[in-house]
C-alpha cells in the first residue's frame, strides 16, 4: 500500500513539474513576443484577452485543430516519432531540477551527467525529424544541427567539469549549496559566458539558429511539419531552452539562494529566486535573438572548436591547479 | 524480483534490437534499433546500480557516437538492391561470435575467485558512490593504463586528421585575427591630390 503511495506521490509531483514547465513556456512565448515587439517599437500581441496574454492559447489552439500533413514519400513511423521524442526528452530532464531546496522529483547522485546526457538527446528529434522528411531543406538543416549540438556539447562539458571541480559533487543539490558562500558565475566568468553562449547553440537559438534558418533552407528541419507535430517541436524546444536556463541557475547563479543572506531576502521562498533568474537568463536569450543578427555555418563552426574548446580546456586545467595548489579542492 | 524482471525486460529488448539491426533493410533503421539497444544497456547498468556508467554510455554513445554513425548513413548514397543481395559475412560472424563467446567462458569459468571483478557488497568502498570509486580506481591504480588509454585515443585521432585534412589554396578563407588586426595607418593612404586648372 505504501509502495503504491509512493508511486502515486511521485506522479503527482511529475505532473506538477510538468504543468510548471508548460507554464514557463507558456508565459515564455508571450513574455518573448512582447519583448521583441519592445525591442523594433511594435505593440506585439495586444488583441486576444487583455494584454493579448491569451494570444499563446489561441495559436495553441489553431494549431492543434489544423489537419496534421504527413508528406507522402515520407517515412511515416520516423515522421510522427521524432516531434515525439523532442518533447519527452526536454521534459523528462526536468525531474532532476530542484526548484528549491528538497523541491525535486528525482533528487540523484548524478543529476548533472543526467541532464547532461538528456539533452544530449535532443539532436535526435531534429536529425530524424529532418530525414524522415524526405526533402531537401529539412535534411539539410538535420545535418547541420547534428553537427551544431555535437559541436557544442564539448564546451559545455568542459563548463559542467571546471563547476564540478569546484563543488566536488554531481548532485544538483549539492551544487547549488556549494555557492552559499559565492555565486560561481563570479569566480569563474569565462566560463559563465561560454556556457551561455553554447546554450544557446545547444538549443538551436539565435543567434545560432542555423538548422531552422528561413533565409536560407525555409524553416529547415520543420519545414514538413504542420499542426500539432509542430506544436510537439515548438514545445520541446520552449522546454529545453527554459532547461538551459535552469542549468545556468543551477550552475553559476546559485539555483534557489537569495543573492544576501540577510532579513527581508532571505524569507522570500527559494522556488521565487529560482524562477526570477531563471526568467532573468530567458530575458538574456530573448534580448540576443532581438539584437544579434545570425552566425554564418563556418563562424559557428569556428567558434565552437576554435575559440571554445581551446579556452574551456585551458579553464578546466586552471581551475585544478589553483584549487590543488591553494588546497580549496573540496 | 522487480529488478531480476526488469533485467530480463532490458536483456530481452537488447537482444530483440540487436537482431534488429543485422536483419532490418534501410540502415537507417538499423542504427535506430542499435541506440535502442545502447539505452537499454544503460538499463541494465542502472539497475546494477552502476548509475554513473549509464549515463556516461548514455552520453557517449547515444548522444555522440551514435549521432556520428546516423549522420554518416544517412549521407551514404545507397543502393538498395545491392544491400538485399544475400551477403558472405556469415562465416566472420560466426568467427568473431565463437571467439567472444570464448572469452566469456574463460573469464566466468575460470577466472580465480579472489581476483574476481564483481564488486564485493562487503566492500569498505561501499560507502563511497560510484563516481567516487571509479575515480579513485582510475586515477590510482590503474593510472598508466587510463594514460595509455588516452595516448591511443590521441594517436587515433590525430590519424583520422591526417587522412582527411586536405588543404586546397584557391578557396577563399576567412582569417579573422588579420581582419581585426586591420588598422587605419596600414590600410587607409591619405593622398595630397592638386587639382591642376584644366583650360
Amino acid at each position: 500500500m505504501e509502495y503504491i503511495l509512493s508511486i502515486l506521490f511521485i506522479f503527482l509531483q511529475s505532473f506538477l513539474v510538468i504543468f510548471a514547465v508548460l507554464m514557463m513556456a507558456y508565459l515564455g512565448i508571450y513574455g518573448e513576443r512582447k519583448l521583441w515587439a519592445a525591442v523594433q517599437l511594435r505593440r506585439g500581441p495586444n488583441i486576444v484577452g487583455p494584454f493579448g496574454l491569451l494570444q499563446p492559447v489561441a495559436d495553441f489552439l489553431k494549431l492543434l485543430l489544423k489537419e496534421p500533413i504527413i508528406p507522402d514519400k515520407a517515412n511515416k513511423v520516423i515522421f510522427v516519432m521524432a516531434p515525439l521524442v523532442t518533447c519527452f526528452v526536454a521534459l523528462s530532464a526536468w525531474a532532476v531540477v530542484p526548484f528549491a531546496e528538497n523541491w525535486v522529483v528525482a533528487d540523484i547522485n548524478v543529476g548533472i551527467l543526467y541532464i547532461f546526457a538528456i539533452s544530449s538527446l535532443g539532436v535526435y528529434g531534429i536529425i530524424l525529424g529532418g530525414w524522415a522528411s524526405n526533402s531537401k531543406y529539412p535534411f539539410m538543416g538535420a545535418m547541420r544541427s547534428a553537427a551544431q549540438m555535437v559541436s557544442y556539447e564539448v564546451s559545455i562539458g568542459f563548463v559542467i567539469i571546471t563547476v564540478l571541480l569546484c563543488v566536488g559533487s554531481l548532485n544538483l543539490t549539492d551544487i547549488v549549496l556549494a555557492q552559499k558562500k559565492i555565486w560561481f558565475f563570479i569566480p569563474l566568468f569565462p566560463m559563465f559566458i561560454i556556457f551561455f553562449v553554447s546554450a544557446l547553440a545547444e538549443t538551436n537559438r539565435p543567434p545560432f539558429d542555423l538548422p531552422e534558418a528561413e533565409a536560407e533552407l525555409v524553416a529547415g528541419y520543420q519545414v514538413e511539419y504542420s499542426s500539432s507535430f509542430f506544436l510537439l517541436y515548438f514545445l520541446g524546444e520552449l522546454a529545453a531552452t527554459f532547461l538551459m536556463c535552469a542549468m545556468i541557475t543551477i550552475l553559476f547563479l546559485g539555483g534557489w539562494l537569495p543573492p544576501f543572506d540577510i532579513y527581508p531576502l532571505n524569507v522570500i521562498p527559494g522556488v521565487v529566486w529560482f524562477m526570477l533568474k531563471v526568467a532573468f537568463i530567458f530575458f538574456m536569450f530573448g534580448m540576443v535573438k532581438a539584437l544579434i543578427p545570425r552566425y554564418r555555418y563556418d563562424q559557428l563552426m569556428r567558434l565552437g572548436w576554435k575559440v571554445f574548446l581551446p579556452i574551456s580546456l585551458f579553464w578546466v586545467v586552471l581551475t585544478a591547479s589553483v584549487l590543488f595548489i591553494f588546497d580549496l579542492a573540496p | 524480483m522487480f529488478v531480476s524482471i526488469l533485467f530480463f525486460i532490458f536483456s530481452f529488448l537488447i537482444l530483440a534490437s540487436a537482431l534488429l539491426v543485422i536483419t532490418s533493410k534501410n540502415p537507417v533503421n538499423s542504427v535506430i534499433f542499435l541506440i535502442f539497444s545502447f539505452f537499454n544497456a544503460a538499463g541494465i547498468f542502472l539497475i546494477a546500480g552502476a548509475e554513473f556508467l549509464a549515463l556516461i554510455m548514455l552520453i557517449v554513445y547515444v548522444g555522440a557516437v551514435a549521432v556520428l554513425f546516423l549522420f554518416v548513413v544517412m549521407m551514404l548514397d545507397l543502393n538498395f538492391e545491392e544491400l538485399n543481395k544475400k551477403t558472405n559475412f556469415v562465416k566472420t560472424g560466426i568467427i568473431t561470435a565463437g571467439i567472444l563467446i570464448a572469452e566469456m567462458i574463460v573469464l566466468f569459468v575460470y577466472y580465480p575467485e579472489e581476483q574476481s571483478f564483481i564488486i564485493n557488497k562487503n566492500n569498505e568502498l561501499n560507502s563511497l558512490t560510484n563516481t567516487e570509486i571509479i575515480g579513485s580506481k582510475i586515477y590510482t591504480e590503474h593510472f598508466y593504463h587510463f594514460q595509455i588509454a588516452g595516448l591511443i585515443l590521441l594517436v587515433a585521432m590525430i590519424g583520422a586528421i591526417v587522412l582527411t585534412l586536405r588543404h586546397r589554396d584557391n578557396v577563399r578563407r576567412q582569417d579573422i585575427s588579420s581582419q581585426v588586426s586591420r588598422d587605419q595607418e596600414k590600410n587607409v593612404e591619405l593622398k595630397d591630390i592638386t587639382f591642376e586648372e584644366s583650360e
